[in-house]
């Protein structure tokens, strides 16, 4: 046991005395979540838009007030012929342009109809889409404050994320991805590195042939970067609720847990690469190639799964990522319960053992 | 009683099963200073792993401390010490605290057999706060020494502790291996300095994973088969020419300021003769006696024989 | 003409407080022989990587092949060869391909480098052995192949650090054969060594203890002036004085 102990302590000290690991370690969660959440997010603020309003009635008014009072866009008004709307696109000064018929209040009250005409630059589809998405979004809010409960005038269908996610923030979508992409990063690439620096040390021929057991040296390995990832869970969690705003909706108790078995699951597959490599950058090499491009590709929360061909999503199920991704989605955003996710919890618990298994029974008490 | 004995051990490696350790059989003694001597790829560091347990014969079988080198492993890691050729600590942990991370890893303490490392501490604990990565080589190797003693070993295996070390902290690293071998402990040493045979009380010559003799370093120079001469003059690189091309030339070759030669035909007349030729190729200031071979012209006797 | 093909003034290193190499001053003149000893962590590869145009001179001045360690160092490159211990050929390039890469590096044109790699090949005994990967080689052959396809593209100086640690005897010398081969035809030859047999074979041999040059002359001079009977008493009499612990 002291053995053990002495091990985890070195271990740590390794740690914090390379200032690269360090910031790799403890730095890569915060710029990934940053990234994500703020930079690369498909949330759209202040976008700027124009109003041709032909109506300039209390509905027109309303609706106007309502647009402009959402963080999503700027309004600019004084435009007033369809000329002058479209050089403003041309030159790239709006996203967006909204126009009221004449009569807009008073076809709505009246006949229960009106029209209104949206017009967005569709040079980036994306952002387009999801400006418009914006716009239907509000003017559906003011459909229901104007009409109460009756009968809507035209449909708006929401879309499954904008019902978890009514402010339509990006966020949601990314924080899972980040922690599943973060946990595997870290455990597989620091495991893999330690073990295989003890091979190049020269001092991995010293620990196996001293009297301390093969398997502790393993356990002694997996310990700390266990506390470490655990640690930048934490980091990633406490960021999302007081930078990003988003709470955790589930149980934290089942959100940790599950996560440990995760990062035993990275922790193992990081131990299989240290087995069958011998220099400290094939086993970087194989932790990023091997690990974080499908990470990336097949957790769901870039791409996502179901657009893609038929042999990729049989394939996305191998990855652990994705198990994990959709039982934190589901325990963390809408904060179901064991019962929703257990089917996901066995497949990754299944995975974890197998890795397991197969790394330690590939780990070698002797070198050849 | 022999605590480290070997018969016919082999390993290969690869899928050609290259052969880097052919029928290897020796026996080192208790309580003996022994040198496994022979350059990079002998097959030195495959032999020590196989006694610490690190790899698997492929052949022939061997036995440390009296327990099987395959089946007892276990065993043997409890009474081993090991310091591997590319051994260099951790570089981010400080001298103590190496120190005390192999203490523990053995289950022992610093102060438990600090009677043991306690000649060659006191030369590095002024310096017990600085990270490993900072010493010199010779200290280096001294920390390195103590982790392989601090659990105090019955049998030590030295694979190349010297090479690519300066002659002076060579040479002291001597000295503590002579003190650690009055302590009881038998030693294994390999290198690839020939100088360093002398030191050992019986060494084992090692050239492509065979072995060439095995025997005391005196009695492996007894066993010199020719009288040996060194010659020299004041041109020495013509010397050499002019001798490989002497008739009764055997062979030649530079030792320091001198060539060593042994003649075709020892006859009494050959220094004479030779020093004829030389004289009539024009050199100047010959000088040519009869001198005790050292190792380094044994190994390349038994070299060519081999 | 230039009378020294290596000329060191007061050159001197410094990283911090710490002085690597103290005003070394020393000339080496074409085709000489020249060992340069020293204790692990005395200052030996400093002093080294600064005459190679590497590293950049705290103070002092030097020329190798005529140019300044300071402005010139691309042409020092060109003129120089590298070989060490550490450095290998690629071990997954055959010999022949090896021979040929760096021969390009060096810019030599390609029939003068057929010419040149055929005849290096028939030196070395290694025709049969062209063809075959660098790594499958013994040790022995690889450093005689490394310091060969150092002088491929006659340098005038050639810097050797540790060529012959860990090669068997009879290599060893073989390898000084090539040395004094290159020697003869012009190549300076600037060496470092741990064998003090070595240091023998040397035209003039320099000593540096903690970051200076202690002793400077011919083998034999050094021997007199320490009155000592081999090298090895010569080295182990100034080093042991070494007062510098860390590398």
């Amino acid at each position: 046991m002291k053995q053990f102990i002495i091990f985890i302590r070195k271990e740590f000290k390794h740690v914090f005395r390379d200032r690269k690991t360090l910031l790799m370690l403890f730095g890569l969660p915060i710029v990934q979540i940053v990234l994500f959440g703020f930079a690369l997010t498909n949330e759209i603020n202040n976008s700027k838009m124009v109003v041709l309003d032909y109506a300039r009635d209390k509905g027109s008014q309303e609706l106007i007030a309502k647009l402009e009072s959402s963080r999503y866009f700027e309004i600019e008004k004084n435009l007033l012929s369809d000329k002058q709307l479209e050089a403003a696109f041309r030159e790239g000064k709006i996203k967006t342009a909204v126009i009221f018929p004449p009569n807009f209040y008073h076809d709505l009250m009246h006949t229960n109809k009106t029209q209104l005409q949206v017009i967005a630059d569709g040079t980036d589809p994306n952002t387009a889409t999801t400006l418009v998405n914006y716009i239907q979004t509000i003017t559906a809010q003011y459909q229901q404050q104007v009409m109460g409960q009756t009968k809507l005038p035209y449909r708006i269908v929401p879309e499954l994320r904008m019902l978890y996610n009514p402010e339509l923030k990006g966020a949601y979508n990314y924080v899972p991805g980040v922690m599943a992409l973060v946990l595997m990063l870290v455990c597989v690439m620091m495991t893999s590195i330690s073990i295989v620096r003890e091979k190049e040390l020269g001092t991995m021929e010293i620990l196996l042939v001293s009297p301390f057991k093969p398997l502790l040296v393993i356990l002694s390995k997996a310990v700390p970067y266990l506390i470490v990832s655990l640690v930048n869970l934490a980091v990633i969690l406490l960021l999302s609720v007081f930078a990003l705003g988003l709470p955790v909706n589930g149980s934290v108790v089942l959100l940790v847990s599950v996560s440990t078995l995760y990062i035993i699951t990275a922790l193992s597959m990081g131990l299989l690469i240290s087995t069958t490599t011998a220099s400290q950058q094939t086993a970087m090499l194989l932790s990023l190639m091997g690990m974080l491009l499908p990470t990336m590709l097949f957790a769901g929360f870039m791409f996502p799964i179901e657009n893609m061909p038929l042999p990729l999503q049989v394939i996305s199920n191998i990855v652990p990522a994705k198990w994990y991704y959709i039982i934190v989605k589901r325990v963390m955003i809408k904060g179901l319960g064991f019962a929703s996710v257990w089917k996901e919890v066995t497949i990754l618990f299944v995975m974890t053992m197998l890795l397991l298994g197969i790394s330690l029974k590939k780990f070698k008490i002797r070198l050849a | 009683m022999a605590t480290v004995e070997l018969h016919g051990l082999m390993k290969h490696y690869g899928k050609d099963k290259i052969p880097a350790v052919k029928d290897v059989s020796f026996s080192v003694k208790e309580g003996e200073l022994f040198g496994l001597i022979g350059p990079d790829g002998a097959g030195k560091s495959s032999i020590f792993r196989m006694l610490t347990t690190l790899l698997l014969p492929d052949g022939g079988n061997a036995t440390v401390a009296g327990y099987d080198i395959v089946k007892d492993y276990k065993a043997i890691r409890n009474r081993v010490g090991y310091m591997p050729g590319k051994f260099s600590l951790y570089q981010d942990l400080s001298v103590e605290e190496n120190l005390n991370f192999f203490a523990t890893l053995f289950n022992t303490t610093i102060q438990q057999n600090y009677e043991l490392i306690k000649d060659i501490y006191v030369q590095i604990e002024p310096f017990k706060n600085r990270r490993a990565g900072k010493l010199s080589g010779g200290m280096k190797q001294k920390l390195a020494l103590c982790c392989a003693l601090i659990h105090k070993p019955e049998v030590l295996f030295l694979d190349e502790p010297t090479t690519g070390v300066d002659a002076v902290s060579r040479k002291e690293f001597w000295e503590m291996l002579k003190r650690l071998k009055q302590q009881g402990i038998t030693i294994l040493v390999s290198t690839p300095y020939m100088d360093e045979a002398t030191l050992c009380d019986r060494i084992a010559l090692i050239q492509n994973g065979e072995i060439l003799t095995v025997d005391t370093p005196e009695q492996i120079v007894r066993n010199y088969p020719f009288p040996l001469y060194a010659i020299r003059s004041e041109r020495i690189t013509h010397l050499l020419r002019h001798l490989k091309a002497y008739e009764n030339t055997r062979s030649c070759f530079a030792f320091g300021e001198y060539l060593h030669l042994t003649f075709k035909q020892p006859h009494e007349k050959a220094v004479a003769s030779v020093t004829d030729y030389l004289t009539h190729e024009g050199h100047t200031g010959l000088e040519c006696r009869q001198i005790n071979p050292t190792v380094e012209d044994c190994f390349i006797q038994l070299m060519k024989t081999a | 003409m230039i009378p020294y093909v290596i000329k060191a003034d007061k050159l001197t290193k410094q990283f911090g407080d710490f002085v690597a190499t103290n005003q070394i001053s020393f000339e080496v003149s074409k085709g000489e022989i020249f060992g340069f000893l020293g204790a692990n962590g005395a200052g030996k590869t400093t002093a080294m990587r600064m005459l190679c145009g590497l590293l950049t001179p705290t103070s002092g001045a030097a020329t190798v092949a005529g140019f300044d360690v300071y402005k010139q160092t691309e042409q020092i490159k060109r003129n120089i060869g590298y070989m060490s211990q550490k450095f290998s050929l690629y071990e997954d390039l055959t010999v022949l391909e090896n021979i040929r890469f760096y021969g390009g590096i060096y810019g030599l044109p390609a029939r003068e480098l057929k010419a040149e790699s055929e005849s290096l090949l028939e030196k070395l005994g290694l025709q049969e052995q062209s063809k075959k990967l660098v790594g499958s080689l013994p040790l022995g052959w690889k450093q005689k192949l490394s310091f060969s396809v150092a002088i491929l593209h006659r340098p005038q100086v050639v810097f050797l650090d540790e060529p012959t640690g860990g090669v068997d005897p009879v290599v060893r010398r073989q390898f000084w054969d090539l040395i004094y081969d290159a020697a003869e035809n012009g190549i300076t030859i600037f060496v470092t060594t741990h064998y003090m047999d070595e240091a023998e074979y040397c035209n003039r041999v320099s000593i540096m203890v903690d970051g200076c040059i202690e002793a400077l002359d011919t083998p034999g001079g050094l021997k007199t002036q320490f009155k000592a009977a081999t090298m090895d008493e010569v080295f182990y009499q100034l080093a042991r004085g070494a007062k510098r612990q860390a590398d």
